[in-house]
């Protein structure tokens, strides 16, 4: 008997299912207090509501909405908005990295220096302070009548940006991305089926050609009949009509991003330049090859397959950073969850969703990057850094 | 018998001023660039010391100057900083708060310094600094009047939540690193599972089940203050980002190391304790320190969950009367504070990364 509780196998097992034991008693409890305290509630679980109409507005949408919409397309909009948000800021912060990366690498030192107070400036205040500021400088500009204009044509005010927009439907403009990012993503494989031959280089062509072709066509069949192609905002009473307007809220919380993720990006840059070895740019000089190839055909691929990881990591922070848009009153996908938990009481059931929208954005970051380092990264024999 | 003695050369002496034109001058591209960087600086500085000092009207009485004056307008601070402080703690025991919050920074200043880097020292110190701050601020004690942690503000509710996400995560990160290294197949997939489910949520959908869900889902006796309970949560958010930290560090550490301590016939614990840990701390303690100042930062997300910290007193000081109109000067004291904070603690984490980079060679 001795002999098996003092063996380290049995020892191990028991210890196992112990631990085991103990995480699905702990789910048990929080699963029947749920229920219990849902019951006090009077409170029916499941996604049934969903199809429920909301009756209450929010201040921005992508597409055309209306408080009667029911909560999976409230719902939708939110996540729309969290991909725009984080879509403008990420692209933005990406090129302020870029360049405050190379100003910071910069051999003069005064230059660099320039840099270095960027970052530690906007690295070193909490962003959602950096948010707010920008809030309140942003909806203190002045009213739509003395609004900032540039030729007529887009208008800076407090009550947010405007300016023109082609009128044409929804429908066809996520046609034309769609159709963009398909030949993008068709190229480098027709590349590597048709082995670089003269035959790729003339479909290559001819497909930049059509394609801006393709995309008129699409957009002229797809244009709102019997108005001008040009949607023009205007002063009409007491604001703009017509165009596009960008809220304030939507700007202040990009500028904030694009700010604060830049000079993060720009540390990962800078990085994935001082890692490239020196003897690769000193052979480029030996090649006679001039600075600026140096620099795009040695310096920033070398980089660039550096910092793709860490770059990652980045993104996948600062889509998550974007749920301080509440602070502000922008409606990303987390102002709009809460605002329905508030109004529908179907807490757990919208947090789940919350949950799987984040986990479905990060991981379609991580899924995206992680291709595109598959390919740029070295193959078939290691290189020490 | 030849001497074989070497004679080590020194490296080129270059004069101060060939470094500077080297740097700085080094092509008539370099001498445009430098003057206009200078320039840029020059104009820089000049803008904010003019808006921040000296055109600038400072005294709370002096606030009606402020229309015509082109600086900033500090009375709003000079009126207000009580709020942004101490938010709506009692006034008459602001004393008390300042008191706590010194001896947390010293508690944390303190524990940069490598004497205190033992598990004993270090836990007593925190220990120690902690009671201190949570009776100073809570009472109860010596006479103190009780002020509950929902007049708790500013400040001392920003520091107050930084340190015990600190002494709360600290421990369960350790504890987290070693439960998904564990050789125990059940146990590293349950902490792993735990661990990336908190990192690849945001911060504040954490706080926001940890204010709003639990409530449903924990029985009434294991609730708590909604101040505790979004603590725990950040503070399972920062064991989560720090484990990995800390597991990185104990990955680095060359598997000899603990299969000699196995040789010698010490417990899972004692290698752990004195060989594990030790070193894991070492290699990544830059990153370690770095976590922290991340922390630091996002105590400022609590906002959103309604508590009363310095960011959201901010917004108090200047929102009511007359003061509404000087928000900048409000956000750039806050910025200030919050910047002093972080860049001091990132500094040091520099300073760290260089030091520890020369004993490794």
């Amino acid at each position: 008997m001795g002999s098996i509780l003092g063996s380290q196998k049995f020892r191990e097992i028991f210890f196992q299912a112990l631990v085991l034991s103990v995480v699905a008693a702990l789910l048990v409890t929080m699963v029947m207090n749920t229920r219990a305290s849902l019951e006090a509630q009077s409170l029916t679980t499941g996604f049934g509501f969903l199809e429920r109409a909301t009756g209450w507005d929010f201040s921005f949408s992508v597409l055309p909405y209306s408080i009667s919409d029911p909560y999976k397309k409230t719902i939708l909009i939110g996540f729309l908005n969290t991909l725009l948000l984080g879509f403008l800021g990420i692209s933005l912060a990406t090129i302020i990295g870029i360049v405050i990366g190379l100003i910071r690498t910069s051999k003069n030192a005064l230059f660099s220096l320039l840099g270095t107070v960027y970052v530690e400036i906007f690295r070193n205040v909490p962003l959602i302070l950096q948010g707010i500021f920008w809030y309140a400088i942003v909806s203190h500009l002045p009213r739509p009548k003395a609004a900032l204009s540039l030729g007529d044509t887009v208008f800076l005010s407090g009550r947010g940006l405007y300016f023109p927009v082609l009128n044409i439907a929804l429908w066809s403009v996520a046609l034309m991305i769609l159709l963009f990012v398909a030949w993008l993503f068709f190229l480098p494989w027709l590349r590597e089926r048709m082995n670089h031959s003269t035959n790729y280089h003339v479909i290559k062509r001819i497909g930049w050609i059509l394609l801006p072709v393709i995309m008129v066509v699409i957009g002229y069949l797809a244009r709102t009949p019997d108005t001008p192609l040009l949607n023009m905002p205007a002063l009409k009473g007491l604001n703009f009509r017509g165009g596009m307007r960008m809220p304030p809220e939507l700007s202040a919380l990009v500028i904030a991003i694009a700010l604060y993720g830049g000079a993060y990006i720009g540390e990962v840059v800078r990085s994935g330049l001082m890692s490239v070895p020196k003897g690769q740019i000193e052979a480029g000089f030996v090649n006679g090859l001039k600075p600026r190839h140096i620099f795009s055909r040695i310096r920033l691929p070398l980089a660039i397959r550096a910092v793709l990881p860490s770059l990652t990591n980045q993104y996948v922070q600062l889509m998550k950073a974007t749920t301080i848009g509440i602070v502000v009153g922008f409606s990303d996908l987390f102002m709009i969850i809460s605002t329905s938990i508030n109004q529908s009481g179907q807490t757990l059931e919208l947090l789940a969703i919350l949950m799987g929208g984040f986990l479905l954005i990060n991981l379609s970051i991580a899924f995206v990057m992680n291709s595109i380092n598959k390919k740029i990264a070295l193959k078939g024999y290691e290189v020490k850094s | 018998m030849t001497n074989t003695k070497t004679t080590y050369q020194l490296p080129p002496q270059i004069s101060f001023s060939q470094r500077l034109k080297n740097s700085l001058f080094a092509t008539p591209f370099d001498f445009v660039l430098t003057l206009i960087c200078a320039a840029l600086f020059a104009l820089l500085i000049y803008w904010f010391i003019d808006w921040a000092f000296l055109s600038s009207i400072w005294r709370a009485e002096d606030e009606p100057l402020c229309k015509e004056a082109s600086g900033a307008c500090w009375s709003v601070i000079d009126a207000r900083h009580r709020i942004i402080f101490f938010g709506l703690f009692p006034f008459e025991e602001h004393w008390r708060s300042t008191l706590a919050c010194a001896v947390m920074i010293a508690t944390i200043v303190a524990s940069c310094v490598p004497w205190f880097w033992t598990a004993i020292r270090l836990s007593a110190l925190w220990l120690i600094g902690f009671s201190i701050f949570y009776i100073l601020m809570h009472g109860g004690l010596f006479g103190l009047s009780v002020i509950t942690p929902e007049r708790w503000g500013g400040l001392a509710l920003t520091i107050f939540i930084f340190a015990a996400v600190s002494i709360i995560g600290m421990p369960l990160s350790i504890l987290l690193a070693l439960g998904r290294r564990s050789k125990l197949p059940v146990i590293a997939k349950l902490f792993g599972l735990f661990i990336d489910f908190f990192r690849s949520l945001p911060l504040l959908t954490i706080l926001f089940t940890a204010a709003v869900i639990t409530p449903f889902v924990l029985p009434g006796w294991l609730q708590g203050d909604k101040l505790y309970r979004v603590i725990f949560g950040f503070a399972l958010f920062f064991a989560a980002y720090q484990a990995e930290n800390i597991r990185a560090g104990l990955q680095a550490i060359p598997p000899g190391q603990d299969e000699a301590g196995l040789t010698l016939g010490l417990k899972y614990w004692h290698r752990v304790a004195r060989i594990q840990l030790p070193q894991a701390f070492r290699n990544s303690l830059p990153a370690i320190v770095n976590q922290f100042v991340i922390t630091f930062k996002e105590t400022s997300i609590v906002t959103i969950v309604g508590f009363f910290e310095i960011l959201a007193s901010g917004s108090a000081a200047f929102g009511t009367g007359k003061w509404t109109v000087h928000y900048i000067e409000v956000y750039v004291f806050i910025g200030a504070i919050y910047f002093i904070f972080v860049f001091s603690l990132s500094r040091y984490g520099a300073y760290l990364e260089r030091k520890l980079r020369v004993g490794h060679g």
